[in-house]
């Protein structure tokens, strides 16, 4: 497993730049995971990174899109203009989580 | 030296466009996940509904499609030993269709994969463009006021191969 500095810190990364330990996440290296995938992190930003990392403890997988929209309250739509192009993967990116398995 | 995944670099242009000519609930599904997965993918997506997959987004019919396991052979019941057929000649039989259709649906339901409508909605909701065929259109003796909202417009054949320059191209 590689590893990377990000923020100061040296945690566990995968092969496409992925955090792979839940515990190594802190918002100083979400701020930086944020910068290097150009999203601008609001307070709506926060909040959708913080259930994403709550949900995925509870379940064990992380929520897709639908999901995020169905239980989370963000709206498809409004995911798209947050995390624009990508949004399941770059919410995962951020919130240091896996990229969501399910299809739908 | 730190990795940093490249969610916006491939902006290659890469278009899909898919033709849903299928109206039984089992064939409209295939579409509406590979669409759904496309636009998550930042792939510019487009559905045009033709033929039976009118019955996708006129708005009278899209919540009541069924599923027929009339002729499918790779129908099996959904118990643990996994290769036991439905026999076919049990398929016509009244009340079949209704009964494989809401085993379907609630199957679906439980994977908390969407309805149509709501899953329609969502792929508009993500960016993608739906278009309804001009000859179905004038078969089904429909115009845009029967049909779903997210539907953009009636379109002919030769609009669709217009809009389609480029595209990767699925029938279904």
């Amino acid at each position: 497993m590689a590893m990377a500095t990000i923020a100061g810190k040296e945690v566990h990364v995968n092969d496409e730049g992925f955090l792979t330990e839940f515990d190594e996440w802190s918002e100083e290296i979400a701020a930086e995971l944020a910068t290097n995938i150009n999203v601008e992190m609001t307070d709506e930003h926060w909040k959708l990174i913080k259930w994403l990392r709550e949900d995925y403890k509870e379940k064990g997988e992380t929520a897709t899109t639908r999901r995020v929209q169905t239980v989370g309250g963000w709206p498809t739509k409004q995911q798209f203009t947050m995390f624009p192009k990508k949004p399941a993967k770059k919410m995962a990116y951020i919130a240091g989580v896996p990229k969501p398995k399910g299809c739908v | 030296m730190t990795v940093i995944p490249n969610f916006d670099s491939d902006d290659t242009g890469r278009k899909l466009f898919i033709i849903c000519s299928k109206g039984n609930l089992d064939m409209v599904y295939p579409a509406l996940v590979i669409a759904n997965a496309a636009l998550g993918e930042g792939v510019e997506t487009h559905l045009f509904f033709t033929f039976w997959g009118f019955d996708m987004i006129i708005e009278s019919r899209m919540d009541d499609l069924q599923f027929s396991p009339a002729g499918n052979t790779a129908l099996h019941f959904p118990v643990k030993e996994k290769n036991i057929r439905v026999p076919q000649a049990v398929m016509p039989l009244p009340g079949m269709t209704g009964m494989a259709t809401k085993m379907l649906k609630d199957q679906l339901e439980a994977m908390d994969i969407p309805p149509v409508r709501d899953f329609l909605d969502q792929i508009v909701g993500s960016g993608g463009r739906l278009w309804a065929c001009q000859m179905s259109a004038d078969m089904n003796k429909v115009d845009m006021d029967d049909l779903y909202e997210g539907v953009e417009d009636i379109i002919n054949a030769s609009d669709m191969i217009e809009m389609s320059v480029g595209a990767q191209l699925l029938f279904i």
